[in-house]
């Protein structure tokens, strides 16, 4: 069998060929492995809205509701907790919610579709924590001195406004995220889809 | 030396060696046992920090012996049972509670995960001290690199199984970084956790990570790791090649066998080892909360991060890195820039072997600056590590920037300040002292 050291060209050819054929093979079968990573179909449909009541939450209150495995908070603001936000505004990042972290209708003064009432994503924008809430005001509750209330983020401590909003030279780059959502009556709030038509 | 020059055994008549003979015209049997073991010469004047490899053999076989049982009583499902428990998180506590023994093994296991950081870290440190990354051990080296990266995996990935709020939250903060890469994150964290949120189908794909394909590669690499050390020989603390002076036969003059020598050597270290071993097992499993955190006795709650938060001890020196980061820069988020130095912190291990420039191996030759540098190396290391285990302030961050920068300086100016020491003459053969 030995060549003694001939290269036969036409054989090389082939073997090249088959190794080639055999490879683009071997890198299609990667395909079924690779897409059963990604979330299935059961995983994908599970996104269905929330329908919340909110006739029992009191001015100051906060209540918590799971959408897609995540915690959405809803916050009835107090008008002492709202006069905090124009304060805010040379200490937040983003004031006037510039970037996409919410729908046009939460685009405003106070993030949300009724001023008290807010509807948030509870996830801080970092990597994911659920931020505590620090509703007081001061050192208090562990906060500088000159604390107006908001949320702090546990992990790296971010800290948020009443609105949400991200506080400057802090770890999460933006603003946190406001659902979808549009009230269905005066006192129950759908989550996860936007007013049809609107 | 490596195996496969040794004469095949011939039988002296008995039945035993008639067995024997058999099995080594079929199996390597002769030549493996002689060249890893019994004729594997390996240098007379290994101290202390020669301990560790084996040791972390050991705790290798106790977490695969623990793991498999583990695995018989163990479930992973994400799922609430009619208790409201998750699943996975009430089969742990049936195994603490009502499996005979099986609080032992989950011990054995838990406190194992914690001892194998411990023994690998003071083996890599040796590797420090003595220069064992140096050519010709370069391969070896990195291949301890690479188990050291699998290691981290195969703990990340087992941290999740128990279903406590830290497994939970742990996991959402980690996988949460790989979204920080620029344009593929996103989309690379759905993939890694299989959902858009950390889920049943996260715990799923994490434990076959963690029983299957991690533990296959770190055998793997074991392994390889072993083979390129028997091929080139052991280093040992003064830093001189034993196979420069051989005796008439060939054999190293300063190297003895490996079995028995270094085997019953090895066996002292193994009863201590295990003493503290059972010691923490038996008394504190807890490890003080550093092993096994107090979050994680309550199960997985996906809309309530626990107050405070933080990873495993072993993890804390490279999370405390990440946390120092708070610079954007050239346009990308700081975030990004963390995970960067993050990852950056465990792979420059593997570059020591061409970032030290110095003229001799071991830290006995070298002088002041290398002593000096690896001691605030170490302290940056322990200060780093520390931080990592406590909330985040604006003191704690400006150390840890400083520890950070170190840690990066220590390494990225080694190709200078490694050449610049002073350095004492090497002896020809190894000292005893």
């Amino acid at each position: 069998m030995s060549n003694q050291g001939k290269v036969d060209c036409g054989r090389r050819r082939l073997v090249v060929a088959t190794a080639a054929v055999g490879g683009a093979g071997a890198v299609a079968a990667l395909v079924p492995f690779v897409s059963s990573l990604l979330p299935s179909e059961r995983a994908k449909a599970a996104g269905a809205p929330v329908e919340v009541d909110i006739s029992k939450l009191e001015p100051g209150q906060m209540m918590t509701v799971e959408w897609r495995g995540k915690p959405v908070w809803i916050i009835n603001r107090t008008k002492d907790m709202l006069d905090t936000l124009p304060k805010l505004a040379d200490a937040v990042a983003d004031p006037k919610s510039e970037k996409n972290q919410q729908p046009a209708y939460a685009q405003n003064d106070t993030r949300s579709i009724k001023p008290e009432i807010m509807v948030v994503v509870g996830i801080c924008t970092h990597l994911g924590c659920s931020p505590s809430q620090k509703f007081k005001k001061g050192a208090e509750e562990g906060m500088p001195g000159d604390w107006l209330g908001g949320f702090l983020c546990p992990c790296h401590g971010s800290t948020f406004d009443f609105a949400g909003r991200v506080y400057k030279s802090k770890p999460a780059p933006t603003n946190l995220e406001v659902p979808p959502h549009y009230y269905m009556a005066d006192t129950r709030i759908l989550i996860g889809e936007d007013k049809k038509g609107a | 030396m490596a195996a496969g020059n040794f004469e095949k055994y011939k039988s002296d008549g008995s039945l035993a060696g008639n067995a024997l003979e058999w099995l080594d015209a079929r199996f390597p049997a002769t030549s493996l046992w002689k060249g890893h073991l019994s004729e594997y010469y390996a240098p007379k004047n290994f101290n202390f920090w020669y301990f560790f490899g084996s040791l972390a053999l050991l705790v290798l076989v106790i977490q695969i012996v623990t793991g498999i049982f583990l695995v018989m009583h163990y479930k992973p499902d994400a799922a609430v049972n009619a208790n409201g428990v998750p699943v996975a998180f009430a089969s742990v506590e049936y195994i603490m509670r009502d499996v005979p023994g099986g609080w032992l093994i989950r011990y054995m296991h838990s406190t194992g995960a914690s001892a194998f950081f411990i023994v690998v870290y003071l083996h890599m440190f040796r590797g420090l001290l003595y220069g064992s990354y140096r050519k010709p051990r370069e391969l070896t080296w990195l291949f301890g690199v690479g188990i050291f990266l699998c290691l981290m995996g195969e703990a990340f990935f087992g941290y999740l199984l128990p279903w406590g709020q830290m497994s939970f939250w742990g996991a959402q903060v980690i996988v949460n970084l790989f979204s920080a890469i620029p344009i593929i994150g996103p989309d690379l964290s759905i993939i890694i956790r299989g959902d858009f949120v950390v889920g049943d189908a996260t715990l799923n794909r994490f434990f076959s990570f963690h029983v299957i394909a991690f533990p296959l590669v770190l055998i793997g690499l074991v392994a390889a790791h072993v083979l390129a050390l028997h091929e080139t020989g052991s280093n040992n603390p003064d830093g001189v090649e034993i196979k420069a002076n051989k005796d008439e036969n060939g054999i190293p003059r300063d190297g003895i066998p490996f079995h028995p020598y270094y085997t019953v050597k090895d066996i002292v270290g193994v009863i201590v080892f295990l003493m503290v071993f059972s010691a923490v097992m038996f008394w504190a499993p807890e490890g003080g909360g550093y092993f096994l955190e107090t979050p994680n006795f309550y199960p997985a709650d996906p809309l309530k991060t626990p107050p405070h938060i933080a990873p495993v001890w072993y993890f804390t020196p490279f999370y405390s890195i990440l946390r120092a980061v708070t610079y954007p820069l050239f346009g990308l988020d700081a975030k990004f820039w963390g995970v960067v130095a993050m990852g950056a912190s465990v792979v420059i291990f593997a570059f020591l072997p061409w970032l030290d420039r110095s003229p001799v191996k071991s830290i006995r030759y070298r002088g002041p600056i290398y002593k000096t540098l690896l001691t605030i190396f170490v302290i940056c290391f322990f200060i780093l590590g520390y931080l990592g285990t406590l909330s985040p302030s604006p003191m704690g961050e400006l150390i840890s920037q400083i520890c950070s920068v170190f840690y990066f300086a220590f390494f990225l100016g080694m190709p200078w300040w490694s050449r610049m020491d002073k350095f004492s003459p090497v002896p020809d053969r190894v000292t005893m002292k």
